[in-house]
C-alpha cells in the first residue's frame, strides 16, 4: 500500500500536464499505407523528413496490410465519418475512388489551399491515368510498368548473344535454345498475369482493352480482349505453357522464384522490383522492354501500375491545409528523385527525371531506364489507361480464366469470351451500383 | 426439472443479460444487418443504396460460378471432416498404445491445433509450391509428374484439404483420446476373453462407445470447413487455380471485401447460412439416431 501515493503522483501529473507530449500542439494528419517490409520503412523514412521539415502537423503513418485490406478499410472508416487523411490506392481501385464521392480531388485542394504546383511537370502516361477532364485527382506515389528481366548467365551458357528478346517471336527462339541447353528449366514466366499479359500488352501494341476508350468515357463498358490480338497472344503463352517453355506460376508475385532461383531464364514483371532484385539475386541479370510482336502492330506504352495517394473527405477543414502541405512535400524534385533511386519505383516528373540524367543515374543503372523507356510515346485513346469498375474482381475473372486456358481446359478464345462475359456481367453491376 | 429459486425476481435476469448482450451485439445484429444488407445495392463507399428485393439472389442462382462454388464447399468440407475425423480417431487409437514418452507425444499431437490457420497455410506452401516448395524439388528427381497445382483443379483441392484437415486434427485428437480413455478396461478385458480380436473390439465396443464423440466432431468440423477454413485457402490458394479451389465462404469474403460488391456478398453469407443450418439439422435427425448415449 505505500507505493500508492507514488503511483498516484505521477498520474496526476501525466492528468495535469499531459505527460510527455511535445506534439501537443502539432496538428495529426493520418496517412493509411500498403507498403510493408523495406518499402514501409521507406514511407517511414518519408514521413520523418516531413515532420521534422515543418513545426504544425505530424503525419501518422500506419500499414493497414494490403492494396484491396487498405481499400477496404478506409472504405469502413469512412463509413463510421472517421477517415484517414491520406489513403494510398492502387491503379485499379481508381475509377472507385472517383465515383465515391468521399474524396477531395487533389487538383481541387491545392488551388484552394492556393499552394501552386506545376501539374505539367509530371509525366502523361501517369497524369493520363489519374487524371479526369484533364484535373488530377491523386497525387501519383509509387509508379511502375512491367519490363523483361532475363537471366544474363543463363544466356551466356546457352550460348547466346547478351541482350534481351525485343519482340514475342524471339522470346520464344530464346526460351527453346535455353531450354535445350539445360540453361533453365524454363524459358520465361510472368507476375501479374492480367496486368502484364494484357493490360499492359494492349496498349503496348495499341489495341483496345475495353470499349469506351477503356472506360474513360462512360460507364456502360465493355471488354474486347476476346478479339484477334487478344487470341493470338494468349493462345501463344498456351502454346508455349504447352512446349514447356513458358511456366506459368500463379497471380501476383507468386512467379517471382521462378526467375530469382534459376528455373526460368526470363521474368515479366513491373520494373518496381528491381530494388529488391539487386540486393537479391545470385546471378548476372540484365532488363528489356515488355515483348512486343512488331508490325503490323504499332509501338505505343504501356501504362502504369502501382499506387497514388487519394485525400479523403470528412475531416476537420483546417486539417487539408496540412494535407496539402504533405501533397506539396512529395512532389517536390528531391523527394521524387530519392523516392526513386531508393525503391526503384519510377521517378514521374519531367524535373526529376532531368535531374537523374544530369547526374548520369540511368547510365549507371540501365535497368531503372527500361519502363521509363516504355512510357516516352504520347498515349493514344487505347494507352492512356484503364477507367473499369470493380477492376479488382474483373482481374480475378481474367486470371481465372487465364488458368483454365493455360491448363488446356479452354482455348483461348473460348476463355477470352468467358472472361469478357464475367468482366461485362461485374461492369453492369458496378454501372448499375453508381447511376442511382 | 429442478428449480432454482430466487429471492430477487430480477437477479436471475441480471446474471443471464451479459451473455444475451454478447449474442445480441456480436450474432444477432451482424446475421440482422446482412440480411439487410442482402436486399440492397450498395455502392462501396455506401453512399448510394437502392433497395433491389431478391434480385442478389436471383443473380446468384442463375450463375454457373455460384454453383461451382457451392459443389467445391460441399467436396472441401466432405473431404477435410472425413480425412480430419477419420486420421484424428486412427492416431488417437496409437496414442492409447503403452509406450515410452506418452505424454510427450501426446502433447506434441495436439500442436498443431496451437497454429493459426494462415500460418498453417504458409507451412504448407514452403512444402507444397511448385516454384519453391521442397516437396516438387525433390519429386523433380525421381519422376517427371509435374506437381503444378497452379494449374491443376484436384491437385489445388486435394492440398488444401489436407492442410485444413490438418490444422484441426489436434482437436480431433484430443477428443478422441478422451473417450477412449474413459472406456472402461474391464469391458475391453472381458470380450477379449469371449475371443473377440481388436477389430471385432473395436466395432462392437469401443465404435458405439465413442459415437458421441464421433457425432459432436462430425457436427463441428463440418461447420468449421464450411466457415473456419477461410485462413488457408486465403494463404495457399486464394479460390484457384480458375476457382478450382473457391468455397462459398472464400466467395463471400472475395466479392465484398476484394470486389466491394457488399449486397451480393451479403446474399451469399445468408445462403451460406441457410446450407449450414439445414446441413446440421440433417445430420441431427439422421445420423444422431445412430449414436448411443450412456
Amino acid at each position: 500500500m505505500t507505493r500508492w501515493p507514488g503511483i498516484v503522483l505521477v498520474l496526476s501529473g501525466v492528468i495535469l500536464f499531459g505527460a510527455p507530449a511535445p506534439s501537443l500542439a502539432k496538428t495529426e494528419i493520418h496517412f493509411w499505407h500498403a507498403m510493408g517490409g523495406q518499402l514501409g520503412e521507406t514511407v517511414n523514412e518519408l514521413v520523418k523528413q516531413f515532420n521534422q521539415s515543418q513545426p504544425e502537423y505530424e503525419v501518422k503513418a500506419l500499414n493497414k496490410g494490403t492494396y484491396p485490406e487498405v481499400l477496404t478499410a478506409a472504405i469502413a472508416a469512412y463509413r463510421q465519418k472517421n477517415p484517414p487523411h491520406i489513403v494510398q490506392v492502387f491503379d485499379v481501385g481508381t475509377q472507385t475512388m472517383l465515383l465515391s464521392g468521399a474524396i477531395y480531388p487533389i487538383f481541387q485542394l491545392m488551388k484552394e489551399q492556393e499552394i501552386p504546383i506545376n501539374w505539367g511537370d509530371l509525366i502523361k502516361p501517369v497524369t493520363g491515368y489519374y487524371s479526369r477532364d484533364g484535373n488530377l485527382y491523386s497525387m501519383p506515389f509509387n509508379s511502375s510498368s512491367p519490363i523483361l528481366y532475363y537471366n544474363r548467365d543463363a544466356f551466356k551458357k546457352a550460348g547466346l548473344a547478351d541482350k534481351p528478346p525485343a519482340t514475342w517471336k524471339e522470346v520464344g527462339e530464346v526460351s527453346k535454345k535455353v531450354v535445350a541447353a539445360g540453361a533453365a528449366k524454363c524459358g520465361f514466366t510472368t507476375s501479374w498475369p492480367s496486368w502484364t499479359m494484357l493490360e499492359n500488352t494492349f496498349p503496348w501494341h495499341d489495341q483496345p482493352f475495353a470499349t469506351n476508350a477503356n472506360g474513360y468515357t462512360g460507364l456502360d463498358t465493355k471488354l474486347l480482349i476476346n478479339g484477334e490480338f487478344g487470341v493470338k497472344h494468349i493462345g501463344q503463352l498456351a502454346a508455349w505453357q504447352k512446349e514447356g517453355i513458358y511456366s506459368y506460376g500463379g497471380r501476383m508475385g507468386q512467379p517471382d522464384p521462378k526467375f530469382i532461383n534459376g528455373d526460368c531464364a526470363m521474368l515479366i514483371q513491373s520494373s518496381a522490383v528491381i530494388g529488391n532484385f539487386k540486393r537479391t539475386l545470385k546471378f548476372e541479370w540484365g532488363t528489356g522492354q515488355l515483348p512486343h510482336w512488331g508490325a503490323p502492330y504499332k509501338r505505343q506504352n504501356t501504362v502504369v501500375g502501382g499506387a497514388t495517394l487519394w485525400v479523403m473527405r470528412g475531416q476537420k477543414a483546417s486539417d487539408y491545409k496540412g494535407v496539402a502541405q504533405v501533397m506539396k512535400f512529395i512532389a517536390e524534385p528531391h523527394q521524387q528523385t530519392w523516392w526513386h533511386v531508393t525503391t526503384g519505383y519510377l521517378p514521374i516528373t519531367q524535373t526529376a527525371i532531368k535531374n537523374l540524367e544530369a547526374s548520369l543515374h540511368f547510365k549507371k543503372n540501365p535497368e531503372q531506364w527500361t519502363a521509363l523507356s516504355q512510357l516516352q510515346a504520347k498515349p493514344t485513346a487505347n494507352s492512356l489507361g484503364h477507367r473499369l469498375g470493380n477492376f479488382v474482381q474483373i482481374r480475378e475473372a481474367i486470371e481465372g480464366e487465364m488458368e483454365h486456358i493455360f491448363a488446356g481446359k479452354k482455348t483461348a478464345k473460348q476463355g477470352l469470351d468467358d472472361a469478357v462475359a464475367k468482366g461485362n456481367e461485374i461492369l453492369k453491376e458496378f454501372a448499375a451500383a453508381n447511376t442511382q | 426439472m429442478k428449480r432454482a429459486v430466487f429471492k430477487n425476481r430480477g437477479l436471475p435476469y441480471l446474471l443471464v443479460l451479459p451473455q444475451i448482450a454478447v449474442t445480441l451485439v456480436f450474432f444477432f445484429w451482424p446475421a440482422f444487418e446482412s440480411l439487410r444488407l442482402s436486399v440492397f445495392r450498395t455502392s462501396p463507399f455506401g453512399d448510394k443504396t437502392l433497395f433491389v428485393g431478391l434480385e442478389n439472389f436471383a443473380k446468384l442462382l442463375s450463375s454457373p460460378d455460384y454453383y461451382r462454388s457451392i459443389v467445391n464447399t460441399f467436396v472441401f468440407a466432405f473431404g477435410v471432416t472425413a480425412l480430419g475425423v477419420g486420421a484424428g480417431l486412427f492416431v488417437a487409437a496409437l496414442a492409447t498404445q503403452r509406450i515410452r514418452g506418452l505424454a510427450v507425444y501426446r502433447t506434441a499431437l495436439l500442436w498443431p491445433y496451437g497454429i493459426a490457420p494462415p500460418i498453417a497455410g504458409i507451412i504448407f506452401l514452403f512444402i507444397f509450391h511448385p516454384s519453391y516448395g521442397v516437396l516438387p524439388y525433390w519429386l523433380a528427381f525421381v519422376t517427371s509428374y509435374e506437381f503444378n497445382w497452379l494449374l491443376k483443379g484436384p491437385l489445388a483441392m486435394t492440398l488444401v484439404i489436407i492442410a485444413t484437415a490438418w490444422t484441426h486434427i489436434g482437436y480431433n485428437i484430443a477428443f478422441f483420446l478422451a473417450g477412449l480413455l474413459a472406456i472402461p478396461t474391464s469391458v475391453l478385458e472381458a470380450a477379449s476373453v469371449d475371443g473377440a480380436g481388436p477389430i471385432r473390439r473395436f466395432r462392437s465396443i469401443v465404435f458405439p462407445l465413442l459415437s458421441p464423440i464421433t457425432f459432436y466432431l462430425l457436427v463441428v468440423n463440418l461447420i468449421f470447413s464450411f466457415f473456419g477454413s477461410f485462413g488457408v485457402i486465403h494463404a495457399v490458394t486464394q479460390g484457384g487455380p480458375g476457382n478450382a479451389t473457391e468455397i462459398m465462404v472464400f466467395k463471400v469474403y472475395k466479392d465484398g471485401f476484394v470486389g466491394l460488391n457488399l449486397g451480393s456478398s451479403a446474399a451469399q453469407s445468408v445462403l451460406l447460412m441457410i446450407v449450414v443450418i439445414v446441413l446440421t439439422a440433417l445430420q441431427f435427425r439422421f445420423v444422431e439416431r445412430r449414436v448411443t448415449y450412456t
